[in-house]
């Protein structure tokens, strides 16, 4: 009997980890076939088959699929996948540590800081010697640190056993200062006001492999913290008290999760803008559909976050082709109707419930 | 040896600089079931957080198991200490098991904290204790106020402590999860040698339950005892600033509270002779107020509040299995509500009945007896006497237009005793199976109501005034009923 229950459960877990692998796939295959030039499916597989295992030749395929492929659609749907998963996980694990299922990734001000650093890069023109047009994502990142790290200093300073509430008010501030600062440069630019726009409102397109190289080991090291600390998020979840009779050291892990989402977000946002509405959405429909146990809300999450962001860019570049839309447009489009319909499915399980 | 389980030595504390509590000392040791009483704001708490290591102290030191407090670190102090809170924010969805399955994190070592066998019978064997297996895949914003409760005791419970700390546990609880709770407290700390610390609002479950009683006061010690001498009247109503009243528990050997509610006095009423009225069924007294009564009735026996009294006449030769049932249904026939009534029975005809008013300068007494010597008997030789159960035959009524304090219930009783038995006394009432004197009959029964209105009357022996009011109406009464019913004999 225990058995069986016991299975069920993990046959539960394993189907939800198939359909988003699923749909990630599918997300995946539909964002690097569909374009000006329609590349078919298995012309995708054979081409990525080749480039990565290495062990089919790539005779029969038009050489110009190879080259748009390996070029173009699969770093930009990499890319994409990355930032997505990025955002998704940062904002289960800050909604969890936070108690607030309002939190997303941009509450602490983190994005807000990477943001200062992009706008900064545009506005004066600045080009760092080295790395020249990686200026901008590193600048970015740096501000993103130092911002978290001013918000965490300033948070024990009003409280040194930083409560949530303190740090989300205190992440309040500092994204109101940071985004009048940007205000002000808008303002103040001629130029470079459609570069800044244009910036904010988030874009996967043109990056390239190299963009790729910078946030991946950011997702790495900070998907990993998060993962490791799925139980711990699960306690802090019922109230930082209740997590410390449990046994888990609040203080501590608190600045572990705050710091590995931040480099989530710091990371996502250098390389491709604010983009909304992935980090808050995601993890409400991972929770919606397969419970908020972070075990495995937080891997689930980054597998539906980059599914998400992928057919997002898809779309923003389909819609009015061959304009680009701004990903972060298209993502606010679809997510807020779908979060409004979350929140009144959620109102309506409550009520009758 | 009791090993000691938890010290405090002169703690001092409280939140941002203030001190809440001041110079607090106590020890609990292993097994014990600890309760922290006191009123609202005295710190019960504050000092539970401390003593869980939430809120840090200022001064003074917490050891457990003989180790400062804050030499542990987090995991090792939640394997030895587990606690039940009043409040748990529930943000998200998570399943029972997935609540309860919590509790195993101190337990789990390693970097991905596997799952143990062991793990997942612990959390079956806590969420059977508590009876929430039933519901262990229903998602927990969705229970009850009580059943969540049970949630995070299984909680507490799976992280398998040697200490409990209970914040106000019977919170949300109804009455048998009440009962329940602190039955399966008492048992784990008598078998499993767990250590309870408890912070109670309810004094009368304290007194029940708990082996020691700590009383909080404005954030001091006011007393560190067992809950006989913590819970006493004038002491709980200097800290509580409220008036109450001790009673022992029927059964247990506990002490018990009861709150005195402000009520309006009425103007005062006296139960008289007016208020009687006999039918050739049976004689009633209806008083306008209920009536602190002591009593030998067949229905309303023992001590309580009755408003109707009811002297039943019935045949020589009655006999039921249950006279009780039979009785109430009686009463129930005639209009009585059997739960408010005094009833008894008697085969005097109850024409008979004699009654009188007594008064004296602040209060008054009323009598009424009826009384048939048919089956008289000698006190002193009762054992040459064969069981059988036959309806009272000198039934007495004592209504007092006073207040009286227990001692004045027995003693008025024990005064009535007397002058009935001397009222058989000197009209010679022979006890047929012995042949001297009788002292009563084999089924008498008495009753004293008191409307505790007006003069308090502390004593009721012979010579008090109420006792000398009580001896001389009885006497008279019941000579004049015996007279009455000797005539009516062929």
């Amino acid at each position: 009997m225990q058995r069986l229950s016991i299975q069920k459960f993990l046959n539960n877990k394993v189907f939800a980890y198939v359909a988003a692998g699923i749909f990630l796939i599918f997300s995946m295959l539909l964002g690097i076939s569909i374009g000006t030039v329609s590349v078919p499916v298995p012309a995708i597989i054979k081409i990525i088959s080749a480039k990565f295992l290495g062990f089919i030749s790539l005779d029969s395929v038009d050489p110009m699929y190879t080259s748009i492929v390996i070029n173009i659609r699969l770093p930009r749907v990499l890319l994409s996948g990355l930032v997505g998963a990025a955002l998704a996980i940062a904002g289960a694990a800050f909604q969890g540590l936070l108690r607030n299922p309002l939190a997303d990734p941009y509450t602490l001000g983190v994005s807000s800081g990477a943001s200062v650093g992009a706008v900064l890069t545009l506005f004066f023109q600045i080009s760092l010697p080295f790395i020249g047009p990686f200026t901008l994502p590193l600048l970015s990142i740096v501000f993103s640190f130092i911002t978290i790290f001013l918000v965490i200093t300033f948070a024990r300073k009003i409280e040194r056993s930083m409560r949530v509430e303190t740090i989300i008010l205190t992440g309040i501030i500092f994204s109101s200062f940071l985004g009048a600062i940007i205000s002000l440069m808008i303002a103040l630019t001629g130029d470079e006001l459609r570069l800044i726009i244009g910036w904010l409102l988030g874009s996967v397109s043109m990056r390239g492999w190299e963009y790729i190289k910078i946030i991946l080991p950011f997702f790495i090291l900070g998907s990993v913290i998060l993962i490791l600390n799925g139980r711990e998020l699960n306690s802090m979840s019922f109230g930082e008290e209740r997590a410390r009779h449990l046994g888990v050291n609040v203080y501590k892990r608190k600045l572990i999760i705050l710091s590995a989402g931040s480099i989530l977000t710091g990371a996502a946002v250098a390389v491709s803008g604010t983009i909304g509405f992935v980090g808050l959405v995601i993890p409400h429909l991972s929770r919606l559909l397969w419970g908020p146990d972070h075990k495995h809300l937080l891997p689930l999450s980054i597998i539906t976050g980059s599914g998400f962001l992928i057919l997002a860019d898809l779309v923003s570049r389909i819609v009015i082709s061959p304009t680009e839309l701004p990903i972060g447009v298209i993502t606010a489009l679809i997510g807020a109707p779908v979060f409004a319909i979350i929140l009144l499915q959620r109102k309506r399980i409550e009520r009758s419930g | 040896m009791v090993k000691r389980m938890l010290s405090v030595q002169q703690v001092t504390g409280g939140y941002s600089g203030e001190a809440v509590l001041k110079d607090i000392s106590f020890e609990v040791k292993q097994g014990e079931l600890f309760g922290i009483l006191g009123p609202n704001g005295s710190g019960k708490t504050t000092l539970l957080k401390m003593l869980s290591g939430i809120l840090p102290i200022q001064n003074g030191r917490i050891q457990i198991k003989e180790k400062l407090l804050q030499d542990y670190k987090p995991k090792q102090l939640a394997k030895i200490i587990a606690v039940l809170s009043q409040h748990s924010s529930q943000s998200f969805a998570y399943s029972v098991k997935e609540t309860v399955s919590l509790g195993r994190y101190a337990h789990q070592k390693g970097l991905f904290q596997t799952w143990s066998t062991q793990d997942e019978e612990i959390v079956q064997k806590v969420m059977k204790q508590v009876g929430i297996s039933s519901f262990q895949h229903k998602n927990i914003q969705e229970l009850s106020g009580g059943e969540k409760q049970r949630v995070f005791l299984a909680q507490a419970l799976a992280q398998e402590p040697e200490i409990l700390l209970l914040d106000e546990p019977t919170n949300h609880l109804d009455l048998s999860y009440q009962k329940e709770l602190l039955d399966h407290l008492k048992q784990w700390t008598a078998q499993n040698r767990l250590t309870v610390i408890s912070i109670f609002h309810d004094l009368n479950l304290a007194g029940l339950y708990c082996d020691r009683l700590l009383l909080l006061e404005k954030g001091t010690i006011n007393i560190d005892h067992i809950p006989n001498e913590v819970l006493r009247e004038e002491r709980i109503m200097d800290v509580y600033h409220t008036n109450i009243q001790k009673h022992p528990h029927p059964k247990v050997a506990a002490p018990q509270m009861v709150l005195l509610p402000e009520v309006i006095k009425q103007e005062n009423i006296e139960i008289n002779e007016d208020m009687v009225h006999v039918t050739c069924d049976y004689i009633e007294l209806k008083s306008p107020i209920p009536l602190r009564t002591m009593s030998s009735g067949v229905i309303g026996s023992g001590t309580g509040w009755h408003q109707t009294f009811v002297n039943r006449h019935v045949d020589k030769n009655y006999n039921c299995d249950d006279h009780r049932l039979e009785m109430a249904a009686f009463l129930r026939s005639k209009g009585f509500e059997p739960s408010e009534t005094v009833g008894m029975m008697t085969a005097v005809i109850l024409e008979d009945v004699v009654y009188q008013q007594l008064k004296l300068d602040e209060f008054s007494i009323f009598v009424l007896v009826t009384a048939g010597v048919g089956n008289a008997v000698d006190a002193s030789r009762s054992d040459r006497h064969t069981v059988e159960v036959v309806p009272g035959t000198i039934n007495t009524w004592i209504f007092v237009n006073g207040e009286l304090t227990e001692e004045a219930y027995i003693q008025g009783i024990m005064t009535a005793t007397e002058a009935k038995a001397k009222a058989l006394h000197d009209l010679e009432v022979i006890d047929q199976v012995t042949g001297t004197i009788a002292t009563g009959t084999s089924t008498d029964s008495i009753l004293i109501a008191a409307t505790q209105n007006g003069k308090l009357l502390e004593f009721a022996g012979t010579i008090t005034p109420l006792g000398q009011l009580i001896s001389k109406a009885v006497y008279q009464c019941t000579v004049e009923a015996i007279q009455k019913s000797c005539k009516r004999k062929p």
